[in-house]
């Protein structure tokens, strides 16, 4: 036999989707929240971005080259896709060389010690950014006005921050709430924040496009906003001057952006819905509970965290409905 | 809303190519090998030896125990010999030579093409029938058929279902059948009810095949007591399992057959056998294959003898491509690759699928992204990549009570799987680990 | 301040001795008689938990060991007869010797003795192979290449010749723990007695098919002639499923065998040149490859797990 016929087990047809894909796709539903933040921040979101992206791939290929000695997996998208995720949740203002030690801690640090794609607990680019939180304080919290650039210098804290300072000076709710913007300009993005933070509108957009391309499933972000929406309402409707309305935590603080790109990041997410919901219902809880009562006026990235760190536990012990689980219904049993 | 099954299940591109070509005759092939064992169960023992002078529809092997099935002769002619021959799984297998000569066939089989309807048996009489015919399942699975017809003591079946979902991508013999043997299909089916003595039927139809579902619906409608249900797209919802699932809402409990919750499942092409083998007295020796694949000049359905060469069919067909990389008995999902063209059609064969080269060969394998695709698309509820793992690390206990023998192979994970891992082929391999370590464990 | 101190250290003092006197009764209720030749034997053991005893690992062997109180079917094939007889000493009886053993792998279907009929295109798995389908050639009972037996190696002594596409053993490091010969689903894999210098003649086929089908899927099969079993003058040669087998425990290296097999089947390895006499009779005596520094190339396993 001149030729020979292929032998594989069956199933003989793929869907065609790669990890690639994804990845890419996940890049392209960030689009419109980095089209609004270049708009509100100008060119400094374009380098921040772009540092963030090249020395996340940068670091991952020294690495594979390197220090694993394997054949560079730069071009699957994962490093790049840390990198705008990074770069998302920094401020614009952000020196390089401090971008380049997060891209360092979330590549070098969070993903390839572990094993690289696919086997990291913990979110790269959210590890590197809690990393730059704690080390680079003044920095990492000290936003551009938002429409403001050209000029130099002009800085302003988030609403949550203004909220929290505002709260321990004894000021009521609804007094700080007042000079804040409108929920509506908070939905929009008209506001300070770290880059891709601000525009819940631009997130949506990108979240639902992720949706429709099946990318991501509806169970986490969802679990996410209405635990949060619920549990912010609660103490809101208990005392409204001591706590702000569910809707002004949805839409500030990058709940949006950790709702529907850092928590559904498909690595350190579990592995069914009725465990991804657990896991939502976590982040928005320990969301509001981070707001209400820690030190930090946003917790996003601390609740994700931590809920990456259950996510071994919720694969293991929450598992999907067997098929066939079921009591015999006829009457033969 | 259409009928299917709530969870997992997938849509592959549906590529029916052969869907509007009537089905043909093929030609009687010069010589035939007809394996003995071409069912589930113990083979059956050959009774014929070289030189004997066979008729079409001459017993040639009988079936040697209750699981297991009696073979017939396709053709008339010599016994060339009794000896080992290819097979799919590249192993050789047990069978009958016979060289062609003529066509005579067994007086007793009613050749004439017109419907016979009226029915003046009783169960037991169709049952022997039907055991005697050696019919088996024709979807693939090659279940002999009188064994699901008699439910074990204490069991009792409620409904009969007809599958004529035909859910695998290219496959078409099902659909053609439904078109052009609509009649002889009802009268099988009531057969069946009687023999099963249950008195509601369902003909389960995918909605992709429309006409099909049409020409069923009026031939229904005569018969209060069958009916026809059209249901969603979406593989695999020819597995049994499924179907039930899908048609009555019924869900067979882990580890039990369908007729713990009172079904029976049979598929179009066995409910056609039936009838030929109960009114026309026709024994299970010929059956309906697509001939299929994008490069094939003409993907086509052919009523073939068992025991003719696959490369006959091909060459029926329009030949073998220039560009085939692969040959796969069955459909794309759970078909089998062969590279030896030389082996029979057997009864199991419900389509020779042909795919060039560039659809051949998988592609690179990534590390698992924990997407969780597999958990999602999996019919039975499953983790896939666990089970995967598992298999890999050898860990069978872990895999046993993750309920890796649930999986039905349906090969939706791997299909699915963005970073192509070969989750099914792990799986597979932790099922016969798993099935040896339960089997071990009997006394 | 000194009293806050003082009271401190007193108070954790007394939790101190309080919770030693529970924890000596607790231990006295409870304590479990372990025969201490238990931990005396482990520790004679290699400790590697290969599994080559047949048990889950070399406690569960030390505790058979002494439980037993003899070593008639216990063997530590990894430590062999010098481990033994430290196990034999501490238990106070005599331990008999066994032959150290090697591993053998029984195929020679290399690319060019044995022509690829299709193309495997799945995970390079023995197993998973073999239970799809009977192989990539034309002979069902040979080496799938897929290298179940160096992954299943926990020493190291076992690797693919990516020339031949078939599995070596490295004899230096083979302990006979036999691993390799589980994992093998064509059970291709034997253990033979060792010999000094490593010498060993063997069938390097396992094709139990007649002989015309054995010899058109591989150059190199055994016929099942019987010429061999004629030639041996120590009933070491049995032919059985048109298949020749040679007793390593009967053999005694004479390489009679050797010369009048035609198809070369029977190997001969690690011993000198023949004599001139000898060496006129045409026969190619496949060299053993030298030692293969090129492992089984790594990278399509490391994308698989």
């Amino acid at each position: 036999m001149s030729k020979l016929f292929t032998i594989s087990p069956s199933p003989h047809v793929h869907s065609g989707d790669s990890v690639n894909k994804i990845m890419y796709g996940v890049l392209l539903a960030l689009l419109p929240a980095f089209i609004w933040s270049v708009m509100m921040f100008g060119l400094d979101s374009v380098r921040v971005t772009l540092i963030a992206v090249a020395a996340c791939v940068g670091f991952e290929l020294l690495i594979q080259k390197f220090i694993l000695k394997v054949k560079p997996q730069i071009a699957d998208g994962s490093a790049a896709l840390t990198g705008v995720l990074l770069a998302f949740n920094v401020p614009s203002s952000v020196p390089s060389w401090m971008l380049i030690v997060g891209a360092l801690v979330a590549i070098g640090i969070a993903k390839m010690p572990f094993g690289g794609l696919g086997n990291n607990p913990f979110n790269p680019a959210l590890v590197g950014r809690v990393f730059m939180l704690i080390s680079f304080p003044v920095n990492m919290t000290s936003w551009p006005v938002a429409g403001s650039f050209g000029v130099d210098a002009v800085t302003a804290a988030t609403p949550l921050a203004l909220l929290k300072e505002g709260i321990k000076s004894g000021q009521p709710v609804v007094e700080i709430l007042k000079g804040l913007p409108a929920n509506m300009d908070l939905f929009l993005g008209n506001m300070g924040g770290s880059l891709g933070e601000i525009s819940a509108l631009a997130l949506l957009l990108g979240g639902v496009f992720m949706l429709i391309r099946k990318i991501i499933t509806w169970h986490i972000p969802v679990s996410v906003m209405v635990s949060a929406a619920i549990f912010s309402g609660i103490f809101w409707l208990i005392d409204p001057s001591k706590f702000a309305d569910p809707i002004f935590h949805l839409v500030t603080g990058g709940l949006m952006l950790g709702a529907f790109f850092m928590a559904t990041d498909m690595v350190t997410s579990p592995m069914n819905p009725k465990a991804q919901i657990i896991f939502g219902a976590g982040i928005g809880i320990l969301t509001i509970l981070i707001r209400f009562w820690g030190a930090y006026p946003e917790g996003v990235s601390f609740a994700i965290l931590i809920m990456n760190a259950l996510v071994p536990l919720l694969n293991r012990y929450v598992k999907p409905k067997r098929f066939g689980e079921v009591k015999i219904q006829s009457t033969n049993g | 809303m259409l009928k299917t099954f709530k969870i997992g299940g997938v849509h592959p591109a549906e590529n029916k190519l052969s869907a509007s070509k009537a089905i043909e005759v093929l030609t009687l092939p010069k010589t035939v090998f007809i394996p003995v064992g071409q069912h589930i169960g113990a083979p059956a023992e050959a009774i014929v030896k070289k030189g004997d002078k066979l008729m079409v529809g001459q017993l040639i092997a009988k079936s040697s125990g209750f699981v297991s099935a009696n073979i017939h002769s396709s053709v008339s002619g010599t016994v060339k010999k009794v000896e080992t021959g290819p097979d799919t799984s590249g192993y050789p297998k047990m069978g009958i030579y016979i060289d062609v000569e003529d066509d005579i066939w067994d007086e007793q089989i009613d050749r004439s093409a017109e419907l016979k309807s009226e029915i003046n048996l009783d169960s037991a009489a169709i049952l022997a029938k039907i055991q005697n015919a050696g019919i088996v399942g024709l979807g693939g699975a090659t279940f002999p058929t009188h064994v699901k017809l008699m439910p074990p003591k204490g069991m009792k079946a409620e409904v009969l279902l007809i599958n004529g979902v035909e859910c695998e991508p290219y496959l078409t013999s099902d659909h053609r059948m439904m078109l052009e043997h609509g009649e002889e299909l009802i009268v099988g089916v009531k057969l069946l009810m009687l023999a099963l003595n249950v008195d509601k039927a369902t003909i389960g139809i995918e909605n992709n095949k429309q006409d099909a579902i049409a020409k069923m619906s009026g031939l229904v409608a005569g018969h209060k007591n069958i009916s026809v249900v059209p249901l969603k797209v979406k593989y695999p919802q020819g597995g049994e399992k499924q179907l039930i699932k899908a048609v009555t809402g019924r869900e067979v409990p882990s580890g039990a057959l369908p007729i713990s919750v009172g079904a029976v499942v049979t598929n179009i092409a066995t409910t056609y056998a039936v009838y030929e083998a109960v009114q026309k007295n026709k024994p299970l020796f010929e059956r309906v294959v697509t001939v299929t694949g994008k490069t094939v000049k003409n993907p086509s359905n052919f009523k073939v003898r068992i025991g003719t060469t696959v490369s006959e069919l091909i060459e029926a067909a329009g030949g073998l491509p220039e560009n085939c990389g692969k040959i796969i008995n069955g459909g794309p999902m759970m078909g089998k690759a062969f590279a030896n063209t030389e082996i029979p059609v057997t009864k199991g064969t419900s389509g020779i699928l042909i795919m060039p080269e560039k659809e051949a060969k998988r592609s690179e394998t990534m590390p698992c992204i924990r997407c969780s695709r597999c958990v999602s698309v999996c019919p039975m509820g499953l983790e896939p990549f666990l089970l995967m793992t598992l298999s890999e690390k050898q860990m069978w206990e872990g895999a046993e009570n993750e309920k890796v023998m649930d999986c039905i192979e349906c090969g939706s994970c791997s299909y699915t799987c963005p970073a192509n891992r070969p989750l099914l082929d792990f799986i597979r391999l932790g099922k016969v680990k798993v099935g040896a370590l339960i089997r071990s464990r009997k006394p | 301040m000194t009293t806050i101190i003082l009271y401190t250290v007193l108070t954790l003092s007394i939790i101190g001795v309080l919770s030693a006197i529970i924890l000596y009764f607790v231990a006295q209720k409870f304590k479990v008689y372990e025969d201490p030749r238990i931990g005396q034997v482990e520790t004679a053991l290699p400790g590697a938990n290969c599994g080559g005893c047949g048990f889950a690992g070399c406690r569960a062997f030390a505790e058979a060991c002494v439980s037993k109180g003899e070593l008639a079917d216990l063997f530590c094939p990894v430590g062999g007869n010098d481990t033994m007889g430290g196990v034999a000493d501490i238990l106070g009886i005599v331990a008999e010797k066994k032959d150290p053993r090697v591993a053998v792998v029984r195929c020679n279907g290399t690319c060019e003795h044995r022509p690829k009929t299709n193309f495997f295109d799945g995970p390079v798995s023995c197993a998973i192979a073999s239970t799809l389908y009977s192989g990539d050639t034309g002979c069902q009972y040979g080496c799938l290449g897929c290298g179940d037996c160096v992954v299943a190696c926990d020493f190291d002594a076992i690797h693919m010749n990516p020339v031949t596409g078939l599995p070596e053993v490295d004899d230096e490091k083979c302990v006979a723990c036999g691993a390799c010969v589980k994992a093998c689903p064509k059970t291709l894999i034997e253990l033979r007695k060792k010999r000094p210098k490593d010498r060993k003649i063997y069938v390097s086929c396992r094709n139990q098919d007649k002989g015309g089908v054995a010899r058109k899927s591989c150059a190199v099969a055994c016929i099942g002639c019987s010429k061999c079993e004629k030639e041996c003058k120590f009933d070491a040669i049995t032919i059985a499923n048109n298949l020749a087998f040679i007793d390593s425990d009967k053999c005694t290296l004479c390489r009679k065998c050797v010369s009048v097999c035609p198809t070369n089947a029977i190997i001969e390895y690690n011993f000198p040149p023949r004599k001139v006499a000898v060496a006129e009779q045409p026969v190619s005596v496949p060299e053993k490859p030298k030692e293969v520094t090129v492992p089984i190339s790594s990278e399509p396993k490391s994308s698989e797990l």
